[in-house]
């Protein structure tokens, strides 16, 4: 299988397959770019990542090197085999353009936000233009190189990245995966530092 | 009081709860669960939103105050009391495996009503009713249920934090499909499944006035009430 080796700029989509056995490397290029990805199962999309299945089973909020993406029905999609970042939020979800005019302002829908290229993605697709993923698909998503902090005190904080321009997180496929990115285009809170940046996206067969 | 219900432990239940009535939930035992789902009556492909709800408020709990929103920028329903003080967002439900290797496999055949069912199938139940499969199975609320996350992101459960008779009221802001399993939290370690039972009690609400406590909470929920408001004028 040929493996692939993109760069998504900056509140662009991306979707691909990572097939069973593959690497998947999202490199973040300049630093602190908040990566937001669903994956779902290639041949059965009902099935897909699981913000909630991951946590319950690994017992913690943060995910890095060891960590099993779990499904919606509780079975391992992916592993993280690398990480030079150190922890990814599976809480703050996908911005959109409704969340937006409550969390900033009424006059902020029409700024471009994830799921909008989520959307817009799906709607594109040769394998989901039929509608067989729609918005009924999106459930909570993992943000790759964010910092999102609870506190003890059960505060949720959007707090200032801790990735940095070359780190990765580097994921091994258990099965064929359908990965589904939006790079994320938010520009009102500093998970992407202020300034949106693109993404590199490499996948390939492991001997 | 409109009506009054109570739904035994380890069981589901799902109902519309119509914008301006208040549903207190009551615990009917120590440790009491309650998974919760909310759906819009109108429009189901709008539904509570874990992520939108805890990154508008900036909080990883639900109390009196807090506010549970749709992925549509809008307030299904807002926590008005709470005797409890902390209800959890994060941990999901059980499911089958889990229930069976923990407490034992059980079937109707010999336990009739006292087998364990799961949250996750009894979701998968009450969402089918109206329609809804596990493409609708969102991310739930655990009320009743502490769960603090430390320094590290390690979950725990606090074990003694709901007693019999805490209470929490939801006054719906929308017409709501709403889909409650009153099962064990996934991570409770205890080994007897005896889930309390939870006792439901409809009002009439008033609406939510300027300075209602979740719409002045911070100028995030003002603006969701806005939203919530905009849809329903006419």
């Amino acid at each position: 299988m040929k493996g692939l080796d993109e760069v998504v700029a900056a509140g662009e989509p991306w979707m691909g397959v990572v097939h069973r056995g593959q690497s998947l490397r999202i490199v973040d290029l300049e630093g602190n770019q908040a990566v937001d990805t669903l994956f779902y199962n290639a041949t059965d999309t009902a099935e897909h990542y699981s913000a909630q299945n991951t946590i319950q089973a690994q017992g913690r909020i943060y995910l890095t090197t060891g960590a099993a993406l779990l499904s919606n029905r509780g079975n391992a999609m992916l592993r993280i085999e690398e990480d030079t970042c150190g922890r990814h939020d599976t809480l703050g979800g996908a911005c959109s353009a409704e969340s937006n005019t409550v969390r900033y302002a009424l006059d902020k829908r029409s700024m471009h936000s994830c799921r909008d290229s989520f959307l817009l993605a799906l709607a594109n697709h040769p394998q989901t233009k039929e509608g067989e993923l729609t918005k009924r698909d999106l459930p909570s998503n993992i943000n790759f190189f964010m910092n999102v902090p609870v506190t003890p005190a059960g505060e949720l904080r959007f707090a200032d990245g801790i990735s940095a321009a070359g780190r990765h997180v580097q994921l091994r496929a258990l099965i064929d995966t359908l990965v589904l990115i939006s790079n994320c285009p938010q520009l009102n809170n500093p998970c992407n530092a202020y300034n949106p940046t693109p993404i590199r996206v490499m996948t390939w067969d492991n001997a | 009081m409109l009506w009054e219900e109570e739904i035994p432990g380890g069981a589901h239940w799902s109902g519309v709860l119509r914008r301006g009535v208040v549903l207190r939930l009551t615990a009917g035992g120590n440790d009491a669960n309650v998974a919760a789902l909310f759906f819009s009556r109108e429009q189901p492909l709008e539904r509570y939103n874990m992520a939108d709800t805890l990154k508008a408020q900036h909080i990883a709990h639900l109390t009196a105050g807090a506010v549970c929103y749709s992925d549509m920028g809008r307030i299904l329903c807002s926590i008005t009391a709470d005797s409890c003080g902390w209800h959890d967002p994060l941990c999901g439900l059980t499911d089958a495996a889990m229930i069976a290797a923990r407490y034992g496999a059980t079937r109707f055949q010999e336990q009739r009503n006292r087998r364990y069912v799961s949250g996750r199938d009894a979701m998968l139940v009450e969402l089918g009713k109206y329609g809804l499969n596990e493409r609708d199975l969102v991310a739930n609320i655990n009320l009743f249920s502490k769960v603090v996350v430390d320094e590290a992101g390690a979950l725990q459960l606090v074990t003694g934090h709901a007693k019999a008779g805490h209470y929490v009221d939801l006054r719906f802001e929308m017409d709501t499909i709403v889909a409650l399993h009153a099962g064990p939290h996934p991570l409770a370690t205890t080994t007897a499944y005896a889930p309390p039972a939870i006792r439901l009690q409809a009002r009439r609400g008033s609406p939510p006035a300027a300075d209602d406590p979740c719409r002045i909470r911070c100028p995030e929920n003002a603006r969701g009430y806005l939203n919530t408001e905009r849809m329903y004028s006419s």
